[in-house]
């Protein structure tokens, strides 16, 4: 589904951020990246999402080239950080507006919403807040919804546990194992969490330094590696 | 103490994001509180001369007219002043006195421009009184002057935000600067014995100064007692309501981009600046079409006014497409939107204010007709070509936009950027020219339509400069997005 051809990213004084010769994701997989701050996992779903410049290679995204086309848009969501919300707008007008954007009318939106009432614990729907408004865990729930609108194909989560409550934690772990289960639906997550990556992905790589260190199918002992690698 | 928050306030000014396009601004901002500072200090020196010419007695009538100044003071302190609030959350849990944090905020705001200005009116002007023998009491009096001065320093600090309580009181007088206009009541007869005790008598001056202590003391309990996160330094947060718009959605997509922009400009304070300005600008004709000022009494200002009044939001919004989309570009890059249908909303919603401009100036016709014609033919040049090259001004704008903030809707920086200057010159050239060539070789109608001719020529090639500008947002489209990151 995913391919990455020598993909690199420096930035002007030559920092290289990430360098990346090889990967392939294949279609129905679910991908956990994992790493330390700075090891590049924001910066390769930015490249993925075509919001920053590759400085050399490129990335295929089911068949698209996403540096060259725009086609891989229709069937490509996403949920990096704030910065996707619109502070101005309430939660459902948020939803019925990435809908729209997706060809979904308010009626297949609403239904999507009713399936995830659970999630939002009865905090978004009908808030009379504005998003700008909302707590950063709320924030992060209406990001993450909002991402799976319209049946992506491929579905990108930026931190997605971070600023969580536990049971909210629980309950997205929940929701990203049924899209795993999903042949058709691609997921990638990054985390800092190695626990809860574990868990959703079948396959986690371990970034460090912008470099592909570990890359690794989930097994029972996958959990004991990455800690013995990231142990101090 | 005060040396750390002086060294943090430097350090703030020195580090920001855009410190070198905000030192232009401050040069110019500088140069415009020269301007003033000029202008107080002539009238304070000139003042006693002038009302004596007149036959009047200098002091009491500048205690006559002192309530009208003051209160216009708070007016303009209420809306320009900026209140010292921001940076304080991080002090909080630092090992420093409460009262200190107050008192230095507090102290900041007397150092403001808005209290060293009338210095520059009554020093010249106490001066003056000395060399004429007034005595020693000129001086009281000037101490008293002072200290109301302060006083509003303060006062404005109680009164910002309260809107309630603001406008009641400016309505009242309002009302009676309009009684005393008509005879009908002098509040003055009550207020100049008040400012003129500060001379009169040797104790009268200790009633500013009590009062500005007070209104000092006040002013710090208040401050103080707000000190927390969840009563003065909390986000104010209005109530949110869910609107649907469904009328939209027989628009399809542009349906959808032009809700969330009619829900951009109602719930934004920025954006709300901008509707609020650009209905102001209709009615800068006025000063055109009255033959007031006689330098604009030629056929090329007239179409200049004409393109500002049915153009105001044109310019005042059009200028930051698509910055107004800033804090959620990332957004709008990855989602399945096409830059066309995107570009084309925009250009939807500056028609749609062209339109509603050109509705309400339609109380020119009062002027005559050729009046109207000229608003509604820079009308027709605004929609067909400025509405154009606003965008592709803008599209070389990437100056992010902080919806939640009022100020900076004049100017901001993006007006030193040199192609969005380039880009801007013949919105008012082009057409002044045309006109005037009309005007000079044939007659006020040959101007109309050569103009009118220009909009619709312009409008025809509307699908050219799409494509134009869709280009250029993606070229630059990596460097808009880095640019939007920054926060100022």
């Amino acid at each position: 589904m995913i391919q990455v051809t020598n993909l690199t990213k420096r930035y002007n004084a030559g920092t290289l951020v990430l360098n990346m010769p090889n990967l392939e994701i294949p279609k129905g997989q679910s991908f956990g990246l994992v790493g330390n701050n700075g090891a590049g996992k924001t910066t390769f779903f930015s490249l993925l999402l075509d919001l920053i410049q590759p400085s050399s290679g490129h990335i295929i995204n089911n068949g698209v080239q996403v540096n060259t086309s725009e086609n891989w848009k229709p069937f490509t969501a996403a949920f990096i950080d704030e910065s996707f919300l619109i502070g101005y707008l309430t939660a459902e007008e948020y939803f019925y507006f990435i809908g729209d954007l997706r060809g979904q009318n308010k009626a297949d939106v609403d239904a999507l919403l009713q399936k995830h009432e659970e999630f939002f614990n009865g905090e978004i729907l009908n808030s009379k807040k504005y998003l700008r408004d909302l707590s950063k865990g709320n924030m992060k729930k209406v990001g993450i919804v909002a991402a799976l609108i319209g049946n992506p194909e491929v579905i990108i989560l930026d931190e997605p546990f971070a600023n969580l409550d536990p049971t909210t934690v629980n309950r997205l772990k929940k929701i990203i194992k049924e899209l795993a289960e999903d042949p058709n639906v691609t997921v990638l997550v990054s985390s800092h969490d190695l626990v809860h990556t574990v868990e959703v992905c079948d396959r986690i790589v371990a970034l460090h330094l912008g470099e592909v260190v570990k890359d690794i199918q989930t097994s029972p002992e996958t959990l004991k590696e990455l800690e013995a690698f990231f142990a101090v | 103490m005060f040396k750390h928050f002086i060294r943090l306030e430097w350090k703030s000014f020195l580090r920001s994001a855009s410190f070198g396009t905000n030192l232009v601004l401050k040069i110019i901002m500088g140069l415009a509180a020269l301007y003033f500072i000029a202008c107080f200090a002539i009238l304070g020196t000139a003042v006693y001369f002038i009302l004596k010419e007149e036959g009047l007695e200098p002091l009491s009538t500048v205690n006559t007219y002192l309530i009208y100044y003051l209160v216009g003071d708070l007016v303009i302190r209420f809306f320009l002043q900026k209140m010292p609030v921001t940076n304080i959350k991080p002090l909080l849990t630092l090992p420093i006195k409460r009262n200190t944090i107050v008192h230095y905020s507090l102290g900041k705001t007397s150092i403001s421009f808005f209290n060293i200005i009338h210095a520059f009116f009554f020093l010249p002007f106490t001066v003056v009184l000395l060399m004429h023998d007034y005595g020693f009491q000129a001086v009281l009096w000037h101490l008293g002057m002072m200290a109301l001065i302060f006083t509003n320093n303060f006062i404005n600090v109680l009164l910002n935000n309260k809107n309630s309580v603001f406008y009641p009181m400016l309505i009242a007088v309002v009302s009676l600067g309009l009684a005393q206009y008509y005879h009908l009541f002098t509040i003055t007869d009550y207020t100049q014995p008040f400012f003129q005790s500060f001379y009169n008598t040797n104790y009268g001056f200790a009633a500013p100064l009590l009062l500005g202590i007070l209104v000092y003391y006040f002013s710090f309990a208040y401050f103080k007692s707000n000190l927390n996160l969840d009563t003065g330094l909390a986000k104010k947060s209005a109530e949110a309501k869910t609107e649907d718009y469904t009328w939209l959605n027989q628009f399809g997509t542009l349906g959808t981009f032009l809700k969330n922009d009619i829900k951009l400009l109602r719930r934004n304070k920025r954006s709300r600046t901008t509707v609020i300005m650009s209905f102001l600008f209709i009615f800068y004709g006025l000063l055109f079409f009255t033959n007031s000022i006689e330098a604009y009494q030629n056929p090329m200002m007239q179409v200049f006014a004409g393109i500002f009044v049915s153009g105001g939001f044109l310019f005042t919004f059009g200028q930051f497409v698509p910055s107004w989309d800033s804090a959620y570009y990332q957004l709008m890059m990855s989602q399945n939107i096409s830059y066309r249908q995107y570009l084309t909303s925009k250009w939807w919603l500056m028609v749609i204010g062209t339109v509603i401009a050109t509705i309400i100036a339609s109380f020119y016709l009062y002027f005559g007709w050729q009046t109207y014609m000229l608003i509604v033919v820079g009308a027709i040049y605004n929609i067909g070509v400025n509405s154009h090259l606003v965008m592709l001004g803008g599209a070389y704008v990437k100056t992010p936009i902080d919806l939640t903030m009022a100020n900076k809707a004049f100017g901001d920086k993006q007006a030193f950027n040199i192609k969005t200057m380039l880009i801007s010159l013949p919105k008012l050239l082009v057409p002044m020219l045309l006109y005037a060539l009309g005007y000079y070789v044939h007659s006020a109608n040959l101007g109309f339509l050569l103009v009118a001719l220009a909009g619709v020529l312009g409008f025809a090639l509307r699908d050219k400069v799409f494509t134009k500008i869709e280009k250029i947002y993606k070229t630059e489209k990596y460097a808009t997005i880095a640019a939007y990151k920054q926060k100022n």
